[in-house]
């Protein structure tokens, strides 16, 4: 558009005030569930770190006297199956979900960001042709058997469920971070910043990637809820967390069977999945937020 | 350093030849219907050091895409842009980044052509680093400084974008581009989004910093009024051609060009008793459509036959006016 | 004396949001006759847009007139119900706006659009809407109108789009057109064929016009009242072309000097220093006397009073006290 004006018309001249004041209350509210969030986080994480410091039994202690017994003062969260105290294995299962949900959107970040920038930035027949079209022939297939075969061929471990989740999560990465590069390389502060002599990696990276930030964080977040759920179900079939590390995907699966009789084994597992889940997530929109000069 | 002879004959800081900027749409599922458009369609002049030549031209006229392409923001289809010597649309990448130090660009929208992200410091810092302006440990004092000379204070250094009006981020694009101590400035639409109080302070602060720093300027700007006052040559641009070119006074006094006779007479003036008003008929056709003969025949009060066969030359019709029309 | 058709009497209008209330528009007055052009003119914020949607009650979302009235042929509108004023809209006040591609609606032709004013307004087929809505392109001066007629806006250029803008506005006749920066967005040359289009229906159609615009030069050539606004309030309203011979009020004054003229050479634009202030930090008294280079003890502690001098104008410099104590009045550009 070459005519000019950009006229503040009756909505804009109306709403500084408007905007200002309710934009401070909501900010208050966001700023004290991103607290929480984090503080969650960072529970979560403590918690799995010092996990032979806090947990009352080991999580891998059988004892079928103990089996299926609820929640009591001996056991918080009551007993599986095999009788293992459930509070001990959700405090040592957080060390595998929250390593399994954290390293593998890590690897799918470390690739498909950088990936996804140079696609969109530079554009051109290597970006349309090879990386779009092997992430878009990856997206067209169910994630979890792209997942399932690749950690069957890696074999199975931990490690190994963890590669092929990131891997399986990259194809996202690449096509949001694309999608945002090809937006903002259109607008004028990136002509300006060419027009001024700038490295197109200088660009990159200190213009263009503060600017996509935002969406970035909210996609990692929501994956690494979805990472805990691959893992899960990658334990569930095997080729996971080994028996008996206890994992809360795998407790989840397990805790299936019982859903009448010992509604608890699947009720807490479940539960910290949802909590560490949100959490994540209003921490990330925390982060976003705290990123951005305009709601600071 | 220049090689001038003769210092009475002035220098040509930039020359423009031939420039042409097509790009392409495509039309139809299947197979190649490429369409050309020709948004800038052989364009030739000079800018001599220390003038601000104007370009005028209403919307869609290719005066913007001719101002990027002289900065090789967008590569020109053809032609040559030559910048003190240097020939730009075969300079290598890297060069080119270097010489862009040399000649910035100011543009339109305030508020886009800042990164949102970035502190006002930071921005200018970066440029000014990447050109090795000053020291690296003298940067922040001579942001500040740059801040001051165009009006703003030194405190607005740690601040972001959105927190200035329009005429301040004007300000803050100006002192980016001048914090590198260019010899050249683009200005594309600089004051166009810009309320008229606020559009007089920024043309009154280019003036200044032009005598100040002894700057030359290619000003592009769709409203005649603006350009007559910061120009001292004019160019007029129709649909991606140079329609007239002259010296601003002779311009506005006598212009020989019956677009831009129109475009005179259409601008609606403040306490201008009745004047004669050229209505031009229709509008700019598409530039996937160009007309035959002279591009304005169209629209023309005055077209011939000849109009409609012959492309009309820009000729020197008087000493330093030219115009490219059959009647001028 | 000749009737108004179009009073607004001490618009006062502001902005409810869970904090409170934020004036806007204060104690705005005009009036327009019959067959008359009015402009309001004014910087981006100042409210005259504001105004203008008032009067057609379609204030954003939050807004509310506080106070004072709009008289339309007498009666008062500010306080109708939707469905009252939807039966007064697009008959007997129109208005077009900047961005006609954003004023129409993508997914109809254009004609259908037009011909759906008629529908609603009088009771006639949809066949002789569509046949008025033909004649009402032709009359707008768009060429081959019958193909048009079927074309969709994005089709359509700017120029074309506001004149199928006009076409639509004034299909049932209108007795007042408010136009809102409806050249803005134009071209110059397109810019002088629409002004001219709605000057020449302006009197085929025997309407009055109420313009809104940035641009002084288009009020200068169709105005026959301007009235200058400033944060929200009047500054001066007088006749056209005493407005521009006799600029009174200081910021008047600052923005006819500010534009650059094109029949002299000045080295320097005069300007005006500073910003408009924001609606939460509108100064007491005097709203322009943040930028005012006149200002005086007075401008800070008390509103304005409005003074004939010949037009009217809010400002103190011109108050009788002021005269008499000797403080050299500001005359002329």
């Amino acid at each position: 558009m070459e005519q000019p004006q950009l006229k503040a018309g009756p909505i804009t001249f109306s709403k500084p005030s408007k905007k200002v004041v309710s934009r401070r209350s909501s900010k208050i509210l966001k700023h004290k569930l991103a607290l929480m969030g984090g503080i969650f986080v960072a529970v979560l994480i403590l918690l799995a770190v010092f996990a032979p410091l806090i947990a009352p039994y080991s999580p891998i202690r059988q004892s079928y006297a103990e089996a299926l017994k609820p929640p009591s003062s001996a056991h918080w969260f009551g007993t599986d199956t095999l009788g293992r105290d459930l509070f001990s294995r959700i405090i040592f299962g957080a060390q595998v979900s929250l390593k399994a949900g954290l390293i593998s959107v890590g690897l799918a970040l470390l690739i498909g960001v950088p990936l996804g920038m140079i696609s969109g930035y530079f554009r051109g027949l290597w970006d349309d042709l090879i990386i779009m079209r092997v992430t878009d022939a990856m997206l067209a297939f169910p994630s979890l058997i792209l997942a399932l075969t690749l950690a069957a061929v890696l074999g199975p471990s931990l490690n190994h469920a963890m590669i092929a989740i990131g891997l399986v999560f990259t194809p996202n990465f690449i096509r949001l971070v694309r999608g945002e590069v090809l937006a903002q390389r259109e607008r004028e502060y990136v002509t300006a910043a060419k027009a001024s002599g700038l490295k197109n990696v200088h660009i990159m990276i200190r213009h263009i990637f503060p600017n996509i930030l935002g969406p970035i964080i909210v996609q990692a977040t929501l994956n690494v809820a979805a990472a805990i759920i691959a893992e899960a179900s990658l334990s569930y079939l095997g080729l996971g967390t080994q028996l008996p590390t206890p994992s809360w995907g795998a407790m989840l699966a397990e805790g299936q069977g019982y859903l009448q009789q010992a509604p608890w084994i699947s009720i807490f597992p479940g539960l910290f999945i949802f909590v560490a889940v949100i959490s994540i997530n209003v921490f990330g929109d925390g982060i976003r937020d705290w990123l951005d000069p305009k709601i600071k | 350093m220049s090689i001038m002879s003769d210092p009475s004959v002035p220098e040509k800081i930039l020359e423009v030849k031939d420039l042409k900027k097509f790009f392409y749409a495509h039309k139809g599922l299947i197979g190649n219907h490429r369409q050309e458009i020709k948004a800038v369609d052989g364009i030739n002049f000079s800018v001599f050091r220390g003038e601000t030549l104007g370009i005028v031209g209403e919307s869609g006229c290719g005066k913007s895409t001719m101002g990027r392409a002289i900065l090789q923001l967008q590569k020109p289809t053809e032609g040559s842009v030559t910048f003190e010597g240097i020939e730009l649309t075969r300079l290598k990448n890297h060069k080119l980044r270097k010489l862009r130090k040399d000649i910035q660009m100011i543009f339109q929208d305030p508020f886009g052509s800042l990164n949102p992200r970035m502190t006002v410091g930071a921005m200018l810092k970066e440029t000014v680093q990447t050109h090795h302006v000053v020291k690296s440990n003298e940067t922040k004092e001579y942001v500040e400084n740059m801040l001051e000379q165009v009006g703003l204070k030194k405190s607005f250094y740690s601040r972001y974008p959105h927190e200035f009006s329009g005429g301040q981020r004007q300000r803050i694009s100006i002192a980016r581009a001048l914090a590198v101590k260019p010899k050249m400035i683009v200005c594309d639409e600089a004051v166009s989004a810009l309320d008229v109080s606020v559009q007089a302070q920024i043309l009154n602060l280019l003036q200044r910093l032009k005598k100040q720093y002894g700057l030359t300027y290619l000003f592009i700007s769709h409203d005649l009024s603006v350009v007559k006052h910061i120009s001292d040559r004019v160019a007029v641009m129709y649909l991606g051609q140079i329609v007239e070119l002259a010296d601003k006074k002779e311009m506005f006094n006598n212009p020989l060009h019956p677009y831009m006779k129109a475009l005179l007479s259409a601008i609606p003036l403040v306490n201008q008793e009745s004047r004669e008003r050229i209505i031009l008929k229709g509008e700019v056709p598409s530039p996937l459509n160009i007309p035959k003969g002279c591009r304005f025949h169209t629209r023309c009060p005055f077209a011939k036959a000849i109009c409609s066969e012959k492309v009309p030359e820009l000729e020197e019709k008087k000493e330093g006016h030219w115009a490219a029309c059959h009647f001028a | 004396m000749v009737k108004d058709l179009l009073s607004v009497r001490h618009l006062n209008v502001g902005f409810d949001h869970q904090f409170g209330h934020t004036a806007v528009i204060d104690d705005v007055s005009f009036s327009i006759e019959k067959g008359e052009t009015l402009c309001i003119v004014g910087e981006s914020g100042c409210g005259k847009s504001l105004t203008s949607l008032s009067i057609m009650g379609l204030l954003p979302k939050g807004g509310r007139i506080t106070d004072g009235k709009i008289l339309f042929q007498d009666h008062d509108i500010s306080h109708k119900t939707t469905k009252e004023l939807s039966k007064i809209r697009g008959k007997e006040i129109s208005m077009i706006f900047q961005e006609p591609m954003t004023a129409l609606n993508p997914l109809h032709t254009v004609g259908h659009q037009i011909a759906e004013v008629l529908l609603a307004h009088e009771k006639v087929s949809r066949n002789e809407a569509n046949q008025k809505a033909v004649e009402m392109l032709k009359l707008v001066g768009i060429p081959s109108p019958e193909k048009r007629f079927k074309q969709y806006p994005h089709e359509l250029s700017g120029g074309m789009r506001q004149r199928v803008m006009i076409a639509m506005a004034l299909i049932c006749k209108p007795d007042l057109l408010i136009a809102d920066e409806p050249t803005t967005a134009l071209d110059v040359t397109i810019q002088a064929q629409i002004l001219e289009l709605i000057q020449e229906l302006k009197n085929k159609f025997g309407m009055s016009l109420l313009l809104i615009t940035h641009d002084l030069g288009v009020v200068s050539e169709t105005a026959d009242k301007v009235i200058v606004m400033y944060a929200g309030q009047v500054v001066e309203s007088s006749e056209t072309k005493e407005l521009f011979t006799h600029p009174k009020h200081p910021y008047t004054q600052g923005l006819i000097k500010s534009i650059p003229k094109m029949d002299e050479d000045e080295e320097e634009l005069a300007t005006i220093k500073g910003t408009v202030p924001s609606p939460d930090e509108m100064p007491e008294g005097c709203r322009f006397v943040t930028r005012c280079p006149f200002a005086k003890d007075i401008c800070h502690q008390k509103k304005p009073p409005i003074v004939n001098v010949g037009h009217e104008v809010h400002c103190w410099l011109y108050s009788d006290d002021n005269v008499k104590g000797g403080i050299p009045l500001v005359d002329n550009v």
